[in-house]
């Protein structure tokens, strides 16, 4: 297990030496985003229309915010649950998104792009949300501001914690950590 | 004969209010204490590290400013009211509501709320889910849940066939949260709630839930079932955040009643290491 700091916007450079397992520390613009934004940027898709921002490169967190105090630029950001993503991750990989971190499974679907496009699914600690809340720098609205902490928001981060749950190759680390933990009680 | 007692629904309101901001910014101690132990207890590397950042953020939030998780759950109330009670000044869930609706919003907590179809966001968290029991006596226990919907979806009601018995309840519990794996942000606590009717088994598995870790069961059989359970959770190999260790869970609680002679029911519901549960007699 290897231990990395990375800058978005990532590169397939960057992809290919990360596995499973290893832990990095993410710093650079983050864009959010869960279910009723990413259906909304997929319709927008469909519809021939341009997204919020430009995937390329682009690591998406998926997490609802909890409202920010006076004078913080956001609350509580812990990982909301991945698999809710699982229709729309591929689409967006395919459009050259590099990065996406949550918590829980995601689907053979979102593993098998992410080996194609050279993309990974990120896990991170899910209730750690003050943690890392109160790591993040900025944090804009950019898109759907009616959606409430659904919101897509540009977030400036450094040096977030994060697992590489899903490689370019395949591999799951949710799957080699239970194999490797198994009834070792 | 006893005497009526008279609670203006006011205090319930302000007390509602107080629960629910505590809920969202305080771990209650029992969950905290049971981290540390299973922090110092951990053999994988990964997994104590993520239990340190698990009590980091305990810390953090303990401050007031960021809440222990953004999901800041649906408040969920149960309710002992004593049958002598008589509230007055206007109408009970209007005040329960009323409370979650002030704390969400002055405490700056998210609001989580929608419509199932639309899934428009209705901005107040309302309305809460309250569950009344009417007790003996003039007192009023209010038990305060703020349920997190990643650990709500890893939760299910099934009927099983009387002949499944004992080994088949333990089976069905380990497989579902074996399945459910790092969703549900382990270390859990799991409320499993046998017999009573369908919709029965739920609410007493989320009552299972609320109980303090480290409470024995006081049913023998139910306290050797947990035990069972447990184990067999904690040698699943998922471990904190799902990223692998010994520490699935931290608790499982059972409540059981009794049930029609045709049916077996079962209900899980899961919840995770962010267990907000807070409790006031009045
Ligand atoms: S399951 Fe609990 S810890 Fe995880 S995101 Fe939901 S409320 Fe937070």
């Amino acid at each position: 297990m290897a231990e990395y700091k990375l800058k978005t916007p990532l590169t397939d450079e960057d992809i290919i030496k990360l596995k499973a397992g290893d832990k990095v520390y993410l710093s650079g613009v983050v864009y959010t985003g869960r279910d009723a934004a990413h259906m909304r940027m997929i319709e927008s898709l469909k519809q021939g229309g341009e997204l919020p921002f430009d995937p390329k490169g682009q690591v998406i967190y998926y997490v609802g915010p909890s409202p920010a105090r006076p004078g913080y630029p956001i609350g509580s950001a812990g990982p909301t649950t991945s698999y809710r993503m699982n229709p729309f991750a591929p689409i967006l990989i395919e459009k050259g998104l590099k990065g996406m971190i949550g918590k829980g499974k995601m689907s053979q679907e979102v593993k098998d792009a992410c080996v194609k496009y050279k993309a990974v699914y990120f896990a991170s600690i899910g209730g750690a949300a003050a943690v890392v809340g109160s790591a993040i720098k900025k944090a804009e609205v950019i898109a759907y501001d009616d959606l409430g902490p659904e919101a897509v928001r540009k977030l400036e981060v450094e040096d977030m914690p994060v697992f590489v749950c899903y490689d370019a190759y395949g591999n799951d680390l949710y799957e080699l950590a239970k194999k490797e933990w198994a009834n070792k009680l | 004969m006893s005497s009526i007692r008279e609670i203006n629904v006011s205090i319930i309101e302000d007390a509602i209010y107080n629960l629910a901001i505590e809920a969202a910014y305080k771990l209650p101690d029992d969950i905290h204490q049971k981290e540390k132990e299973a922090f110092e207890k951990e053999k994988s590397p990964v997994g104590k590290a993520v239990l340190e950042t698990i009590l980091k953020n305990v810390e953090v939030s303990a401050q007031g400013v960021f809440p222990l998780c953004q999901d800041t759950g649906l408040a969920v109330v149960f309710m002992e009211i004593g049958q002598d009670v008589h509230f007055v000044e206007g109408n009970l869930i209007d005040a329960i509501n009323k409370g979650v609706e002030r704390a969400y919003k002055d405490a700056y907590l998210r609001k989580s709320t929608c419509d199932p179809l639309t899934r428009k966001n209705l901005g107040n968290n309302l309305p809460a889910i309250v569950h009344t029991f009417i007790v003996p006596g003039d007192k009023v226990k209010i038990f305060f849940d703020a349920k997190g919907g990643g650990s709500e979806s890893m939760s299910k009601v099934q009927m099983l066939k009387p002949a499944d018995g004992r080994d088949g309840i333990i089976k069905t519990v380990v497989d579902w949260v074996i399945e459910a794996g790092p969703n549900p942000c382990p270390p859990t606590i799991i409320g499993v709630g046998i017999g009573g009717d369908f919709e029965r088994s739920a609410i007493l598995a989320k009552k299972a839930t609320l109980r303090h870790l480290g409470e024995k069961n006081p049913d023998p059989r139910l306290a050797e079932m947990e035990e069972e359970i447990l184990t067999k959770l904690n040698n699943s190999g998922i471990g904190p955040a799902g990223l692998g260790g010994i520490t699935t869970s931290l608790g499982v609680h059972i409540e059981m009643e009794p049930c029609h002679i045709a049916t077996l029911p079962l209900a899980i519901n899961t919840a995770c290491h962010v267990n907000r549960h807070k409790e006031i007699l009045i």
